[in-house]
């Protein structure tokens, strides 16, 4: 790691890309990322690299496609309307299982929205987003300093899952400014016999492809890509706990929305409220396990989330319904207060 | 002694097309461009969504299968990322002229140092034979059963016409493949595209007149005629725009 610099966000998931060994970027401006591409255009010709600012966010992720099908790390970053038209190639990178990163810097929806920080594409990075059978693996950061340790560790999950990551940030991540330690540059080295780089005479042709017109070989394809899902899941779920230890009140928040969380939390405490915090960092695969077992003792659970409610159906599947679930929100841009997430779990308490 | 040989580049997979199309010739030329510029080893060729998806599996090459109209981008990333690999685009009338019309603009005018093919036959091969963007006046399709109305949904695109007037791109020539003279000078343009890429000079593409004869409701050799009387007339051949003469 570096000495600590000030920098945004969006420069930090930038500078940990390079230092992850990625040198194909592909991106569109939207705001508020549009940062990263800013910052991609400048770095990437001094380094021997690849910044192109495509047609559209559709072309991008197409590149992206192309990039990953050589082998090469490669990233392609945006905000929600703009993710909304990478899904079709999302899809085809996932079919073709082809490791890549993207980076949505959320704003508010739907359409076009605001440009106000959201977590309202929650359902669209967990569940799917484009047609098909197949999960992104989804990671959450809260803070810049997890803007670039979550981009390196994006690059190397990608790689060994053979598959795309997401990085799911929203606009207060991207914009706000703290200190960040970067990455030492660093890669963790997959071999990529699948790749397309020219066949040299020597070895049969490869072909990266998503196609089978076999409804017996797709669904081959389909139970084998979720039977590492299923590894996934098993090996690499994330998260973090706060006082999880003796809650009643236990608050699940991810990304901005645990920040005001942590700090709602600590308040109760002062308050004598035995509340907690679980704070999802993979928010597919989703922390299921802590949540179940935080439901042997909490009373009731909160949802913070900047949506009209999309994580908390995760949670109450999670815990089983056996616990109250509460949502406490904010929506289109706005974020809620820690006072606003207190007085949830004062009342959360007094009813349970 | 063997006078006529399949090329090295083109695999013993069946072709699927059907009988008396043209992109089994059209394939072959490619094939052999890349034979004699010996660049099989180095070649990534990316396929469409249409009646060519499967164009993955008749080239010895390395191969992409790239999301509909998205061929030209994907070639973009292959190209960028590896810029001494030789990297080309196959594509039909639908895939390259309709849904992924900015994708060709924008890698035309980028001067992208790729290779396109683009397959004109007049109607969508895969789906059954509706109306293309290069369907002509009053061509009857599956979804123009009154004849293509001008009025109503616009004039066919013509696409080496209309990418010529572009600054960037070097190489952009119109040809078929519906006789042995249109087939050894398509031969020769296809060629040309992969040299270009070859020489480092940029964008080169070859739009490639070609029949459907399932589609179109006709005999293969009608198909052919059609071409001449019908297709030629409103596309004609020739070369649009060649930077190696502009820069002379």
């Amino acid at each position: 790691m570096t000495d600590k610099v000030l920098m945004k966000g969006n420069e930090a998931i930038a500078e940990a890309a390079i230092a992850a060994g990625c040198r194909h970027y592909f991106g569109y401006p939207i705001t508020p990322q549009t940062e990263v591409a800013a910052y991609m255009s400048k770095r990437m010709p001094k380094i021997g690299g690849t910044f192109l600012q495509a047609e559209s966010e559709i072309s991008a992720i197409n590149m992206v496609y192309g990039v990953a099908g050589a082998g090469f790390r490669v990233m392609t970053s945006s905000s929600s309307p703009g993710i909304s038209l990478k899904q079709e190639g999302i899809s085809y990178i996932a079919g073709a299982d082809l490791p890549a990163l993207i980076v949505n810097v959320q704003r508010g929806g739907p359409g076009l929205g605001g440009i106000q920080p959201s977590q309202s594409d929650y359902f669209q990075a967990t569940k799917g987003g484009g047609h098909g059978d197949y999960h992104l693996l989804v990671l959450a950061p809260a803070s810049v300093q997890e803007m670039a340790d979550l981009t390196v560790k994006a690059f190397d999950l990608a790689d060994k899952y053979r598959m795309p990551v997401m990085l799911l940030a929203d606009g207060t991540m991207g914009q706000m400014m703290e200190p960040v330690s970067l990455p030492e540059p660093s890669e963790v080295k997959t071999e990529k016999p699948w790749a397309v780089t020219g066949t040299k005479g020597v070895r049969k042709h490869n072909i990266i492809n998503s196609l089978y017109l076999n409804p017996e070989q797709l669904e081959k394809t389909n139970v084998e890509r979720f039977e590492k899902y299923k590894l996934i899941e098993e090996t690499e779920t994330a998260y973090e706990e706060f006082m999880t230890d003796d809650a009643e009140v236990v608050v699940v928040a991810f990304g901005i929305a645990a920040r005001v969380s942590k700090n709602a939390v600590r308040a109760a405490r002062e308050k004598g409220i035995k509340a907690g915090l679980i704070r999802p960092i993979t928010l597919w695969p989703f922390p299921k396990k802590p949540l179940l077992k935080a439901a042997e003792k909490a009373k009731a659970f909160i949802s913070v989330e900047l949506s009209m409610g999309q994580m908390i159906e995760d949670v109450e599947l999670a815990i089983k319904c056996s616990r109250p679930v509460y949502l406490c929100n904010r929506s289109g841009g706005m974020i809620p207060t820690p006072e606003q997430v207190l007085s949830a779990i004062e009342k959360a308490k007094g009813e349970n | 002694m063997i006078v006529f040989d399949k090329p090295k580049a083109l695999t013993d997979a069946p072709l699927h097309y059907c009988p008396g199309c043209t992109h089994g010739i059209i394939h072959r030329l490619v094939a052999e461009a890349i034979d004699e510029l010996k660049i099989d080893g180095k070649t990534i060729g990316v396929a469409p969504v249409g009646c060519s998806v499967m164009a993955y599996d008749y080239f010895t090459c390395d191969m992409v299968e790239a999301a509909h109209g998205r061929a030209p981008a994907v070639a973009t990333g292959l190209k960028r990322a590896m810029p001494d690999n030789i990297v080309f685009t196959y594509q039909g009338d639908g895939d390259l002229a309709s849904i992924g019309m900015a994708e060709t603009v924008h890698a035309a005018t980028r001067n992208e140092n790729i290779t396109g093919i683009f397959v004109t036959h007049a109607i969508y091969g895969m789906t059954g034979g509706q109306m293309a963007p290069t369907s002509l006046p009053g061509q009857v399709t599956q979804t123009s059963p009154y004849g293509r109305d001008v009025k109503t949904v616009g004039y066919p695109i013509k696409v080496c016409e209309l990418l010529s007037a572009l600054d960037a791109p070097y190489y952009i020539e119109r040809v078929a493949v519906n006789n042995v003279k249109n087939v050894l000078a398509a031969k020769k343009a296809i060629k040309r595209a992969f040299e270009n890429q070859v020489n480092g000079k940029g964008f080169s593409l070859i739009e490639v007149i070609s029949s459907c004869p399932t589609n179109w409701g006709m005999t293969p050799v009608a198909a052919l005629k059609w071409i001449d009387d019908n297709m030629i007339p409103y596309y004609p051949l020739g070369v649009y725009k060649d930077k190696d003469k502009e820069d002379k």
